[in-house]
């Protein structure tokens, strides 16, 4: 059956309409210019689960889980749900590890530095600029031969352990069991983690986005690396859609508030909000594809992806447990140290990891 | 002819792959094995870019593109 998504205009007209989706999940309580976070909401989602303790931040994403079962099931229904896994998947965990720890001193995953931008927060162009530069970086080491090797075909039990770990974190979610000590979940009553639209929207978007995306391979690292590798200008069409998209949506909600000073959840300090992106840039290259993608395809039974996804909540875990990651207060701590320490690891893979396949 | 497997491979090797050997023969025909939608589609779009004729077909769980100029 012809994929009539997979076609420019049908990509664009996706982008459009996750960017509205993305709006008015924001309308309905999510954070400013957060409608879809990949990086803040797994970072939520370690909260939740008491990974860390950094209070304002804890909240079980349905939105996540929604990505991840939304595209199993379209993966399911088009016959694209094909289990594999074996790519060096600890390479991958440690790149999904600094993938979260650069995104959250942007403050950001490059979802939400579209949906900054349609918001009229310009900190995000410092943002996109190290995003870029990180794709570029790991374009020249792709070019130079890195890839971390085929995966195998593996049982379909194999490829459904992330949807199921999504099923799971859903039924906790929506039961809210009690331990002795009071409730499992940790669930903030103040700060980004309180605000979230109601969990049956945000499940339902997460899923309708989830279908989409595995659709049209939406990807907004792809986009950036595909124009720059190959001129191709079939993912960019979905981001221009999505930034379109949202910035419409928040013209028409009164979302729109340009400048650079006191924007949401966004700090000033532009050279790490470059910094942090270009770490990010360069990791989901080399793992493949933006957080997003990398949860669509651990729908579609992609374990090694799966990983990555593990990998970023156990970055985001310690990015708030070692105050690495940033608030609008400006960047943390250890913030500078383990963006350098990121940038060094990640270039180490890239350098050591280049044979002919 | 001749064969290039791109099996199992991340994003963007499938289509780097492509691209070198459609750089280094100039013109001809080869072809390409890949197992994902993902990696057929943008071969074949890639393919379309830069004026090469491609087909498709299934073979068991695996995808063959051909690939012509």
């Amino acid at each position: 059956m012809k994929n009539l998504f997979a076609t420019k205009k049908g990509i664009f007209a996706v982008g459009i309409f996750i960017g509205l989706i993305a709006v008015v999940l924001q309308k309905m309580g999510n954070p400013a210019n957060m409608g879809v976070c990949v990086a803040c909401f797994c970072r939520d989602i370690a909260g939740a689960l008491g990974l860390h303790r950094a209070a304002v931040v804890q909240y079980m994403r349905p939105e996540i889980i929604g990505f991840v079962l939304g595209s199993m099931a379209a993966a399911f229904a088009f016959k694209e749900f094909k289990p594999r896994a074996g790519s060096a998947p600890v390479v991958r965990f440690v790149l999904g590890f600094f993938a979260a720890i650069g995104a959250l001193v942007f403050l950001g995953c490059p979802w939400r530095a579209l949906l900054r931008l349609a918001g009229g927060d310009m900190n995000a162009l410092a943002g996109i600029a190290g995003l870029v530069a990180g794709i570029w970086i790991g374009i020249l080491f792709i070019k130079s031969g890195y890839n971390l090797g085929r995966s195998q075909t593996t049982y379909a039990s194999a490829g459904l352990i992330m949807p199921a770990v999504m099923v799971g974190l859903l039924i906790l979610a929506m039961v809210q069991p009690q331990l002795a000590t009071g409730p499992a979940l940790f669930s903030s009553k103040e700060g980004p983690g309180s605000m979230h639209a109601p969990l049956f929207l945000s499940l339902a978007a997460g899923l309708v986005i989830g279908i989409l995306a595995q659709r049209t391979r939406f990807c907004t690292v792809g986009a950036v690396r595909d124009v720059i590798l190959v001129r191709d200008f079939y993912l960019m069409l979905g981001v221009a859609g999505l930034v379109a998209g949202a910035f419409i949506g928040n013209l028409v909600f009164g979302q729109f508030h340009p400048g650079m000073i006191g924007q949401p959840i966004a700090h000033t300090d532009t050279l790490w909000n470059f910094a942090g992106m270009v770490l990010a840039g360069l990791a989901f290259t080399l793992a493949g594809g933006c957080p997003g993608r990398q949860l669509f395809m651990s729908g579609e039974g992609d374990g090694d992806a799966a990983v990555f996804v593990f990998g970023l909540l156990a970055g985001a875990a310690f990015a708030h447990n070692f105050g690495i990651a940033a608030s609008g207060k400006g960047i943390g701590e250890w913030s500078a140290l383990f963006v350098t320490i990121g940038l060094a690891s990640c270039i180490t893979i890239g350098l050591t990891m280049r044979k002919k396949i | 002819m001749e064969r290039i497997d791109a099996r199992g491979l991340s994003c963007p090797q499938p289509v780097v792959l492509t691209k070198n050997h459609i750089d280094k023969i100039g013109s001809g025909e080869f072809e390409i094995i890949v197992d994902t939608g993902t990696a057929r589609d943008n071969i074949s779009r890639l393919a379309g870019n830069c004026g090469w004729a491609a087909a498709v077909r299934n073979d068991g769980e695996d995808i063959v593109l051909t690939l012509k100029k």
